[in-house]
């Protein structure tokens, strides 16, 4: 349901634009009819829009699968524009190659110097052919290793962004060695010393999304999702049939509200009905207060009381 | 010897027969082209400790179907029955050629050797043990990868057995991780690829992801021999390939070689 009311949503948000567009250009001539039709027809095609947007509420697990994974949601680049300043960009492992489907860097976080980092999914299919979807290699987690003993060398607090299909399943990145990269990461970040935030932007999947998730503090957008595989893949193991998926989407527990319930998720930062690309301002402050919060908290504690902190939400699950 | 008791077993990789008294003489190594049979988590641990040695620990700990899936549980039974045990991961401390060591072994058999949260625990609980009494680890791993009946209760293990070996390393603990058929998916992301010494069984399947979901990304069959234990050598992801009757002469260089005092065990070396 929700698909066929985001794709009217989005629809509209181009009519809306060209309408609003009509009226600038009508702007210092004479009003005439035209400018007032113009302005009711603005009114009627907002007025659809939230009509639209609050049927998107009570919502099927499988519809935050949706929403998170969403053409138009906003991805890592957004985040960082909007919470960061004077972002400089850290590139490449320093062994082998640059993985562009983990993209990060340091940055200024309310004026505290951190490090940022995620896994970057493309707005355009151009850009997405090169971040590859989101899907990492091994190079894009040994870079991100790059930047946690970074940070921990500098003090610096790290806060990673958590949106992939999963770790890429290709030749390559099984030959240079997926899973231990993978392995190396949870380990590093076990003990690392400074505050870790991970917050879960759209979709956590399996292993590639967890080897940045090993936080002091993991924070879930209202319609971000978290699963120990991609929907479809637990349909075709568990019921050799991918047209459960609505069902498979229930009983796997992957949403923000399950991952809160499960004792995972640590807090969740609430979207407007549609979720974020209704209204990414909304959520970019939401978000911004939800970090900074828990950032002021945990740069209270000590570098053992940190790792200690983060040893016991793993221990316990 | 009474025939009866001495049946042929076949070879899956050669078809050929051998008796099953050749076939133990050479720890399930077919006596006729190599190939290896899946050995159960038990049977592994018996030949790995010196006899009489051994003592399984927290073998009641099973799951507990956290989501409540439906089937969950009967499946859990079946497997019980099965196999005669309670989860994948089978712990135990024991002696290697005198030097008293944690071992830990996945049973494919089990749910294909997947990672449940009692099977994380169990890990966990073991690799804590070996760090405060300052033993060595030796995990033996099989699996097939998260266990999807427990979804996120199970990844979590993954976080959650990397940094009990990463509190183990920075103890100063001996960590040998052995990769045997097939190591695959959450297990291969976690503990068994953080081993301060790699070794695979000859053969054995070794990867992150499945090849039948490379395939299909990638749109094409895969080359032979790849993810095998062979080519991770070849790409220097394992130290060695060792076959199993080298298996105890092997561990036990090993634990010499990091200062451990080792003496003539059942192994004989």
């Amino acid at each position: 349901m929700v698909d066929k009311v985001l794709d009217l949503v989005t629809k509209t948000d181009k009519q809306i634009a060209e309408a609003k567009q009509a009226l600038a250009d009508m702007n210092g001539e004479a009003v005439g009819f035209e400018y007032y039709d113009k302005q009711e027809e603005l009114e009627h095609l907002e007025g659809l829009r939230s009509d639209l947007l609050e049927q998107c509420r009570d919502l099927e697990p499988c519809d935050h699968v949706y929403i998170a994974r969403f053409a138009e949601r906003p991805h890592i680049k957004d985040f960082i524009d909007a919470l960061f300043t004077d972002f400089f960009e850290q590139r490449g492992d320093h062994l082998y190659d640059n993985d562009d489907a983990i993209y990060g860097g340091i940055a200024l976080y309310h004026k505290i110097p951190v490090t940022v980092l995620g896994h970057r999914k493309g707005a355009t299919l151009d850009e997405n052919m090169k971040c590859n979807f989101g899907m990492p290699s091994p190079e894009g987690y040994r870079k991100a290793m790059r930047m946690f003993e970074q940070a921990e060398k500098f003090n610096r607090p790290i806060i990673t962004f958590i949106d992939t299909p999963g770790a890429y399943p290709g030749m390559e990145a099984e030959a240079h060695g997926q899973g231990e990269a993978i392995a190396k990461s949870l380990a590093m970040m076990s003990h690392l010393k400074v505050p870790v935030i991970a917050v879960v932007t759209g979709e956590g999947n399996s292993g590639g999304a967890l080897a940045l998730s090993v936080a002091n503090r993991l924070l879930m957008l209202q319609y971000a999702v978290y699963s120990v595989l991609s929907p479809e893949g637990f349909c075709s193991i568990l019921f050799k049939d991918t047209s459960r998926k609505k069902e498979a989407c229930k009983l796997m527990h992957l949403t923000a509200d399950d991952m809160y319930k499960d004792g995972m998720a640590d807090e969740i930062i609430p979207e407007p009905a549609g979720g974020a690309s209704a209204d990414p301002v909304s959520v970019y402050d939401a978000m911004d207060k939800a970090i900074y919060k828990n950032l002021k908290e945990l740069m209270k504690m000590s570098p053992r009381e940190i790792v200690a902190d983060r040893h016991r939400k793993f221990r316990k699950i | 010897m009474d025939i009866e008791k001495d049946p042929f077993i076949m070879c899956k990789g050669c078809h050929r027969r051998s008796r099953k008294s050749q076939w133990e003489s050479h720890y399930y190594t077919c006596p006729v082209c190599g190939k290896l049979k899946n050995i159960s988590a038990p049977y592994r641990l018996s030949i790995v400790f010196d006899s009489g040695t051994m003592k399984i620990v927290n073998a009641g700990l099973s799951s507990e179907d956290p989501l409540d899936f439906p089937g969950y549980k009967e499946k859990l039974k079946e497997a019980e029955e099965k196999t005669g045990l309670k989860e994948t991961a089978v712990t135990a401390v024991g002696k290697i050629s005198g030097v008293k060591t944690v071992c830990i072994v996945l049973d494919s058999r089990f749910f294909m050797g997947s990672m449940s949260r009692a099977c994380g625990e169990k890990i966990t609980k073991a690799i804590e043990y070996a760090d405060r009494h300052k033993l060595p680890l030796v995990i033996f791993s099989a699996s097939g990868g998260a266990r999807m009946q427990e979804g996120m209760f199970s990844l979590w293990q993954m976080a959650k057995t990397a940094d009990a070996v990463e509190q183990y390393s920075r103890d100063g603990g001996l960590y040998i991780s052995v990769l045997t058929h097939p190591t695959t998916g959450g297990v291969t992301a976690s503990f068994a690829t953080l081993g301060d010494i790699t070794l695979a069984e000859p053969g054995a399947l070794i990867g992150f992801a499945g090849p039948r979901v490379i395939e299909q990304t990638i749109g094409k069959k895969l080359p032979k021999g790849f993810q095998r234990a062979e080519y991770l050598y070849e790409h220097g992801f394992v130290d060695a390939i060792v076959p199993r009757d080298e298996l105890g002469s092997t561990l036990t260089e090993l634990l010499m070689l990091h200062g451990y005092k080792v003496t003539g065990g059942k192994n004989g070396r």
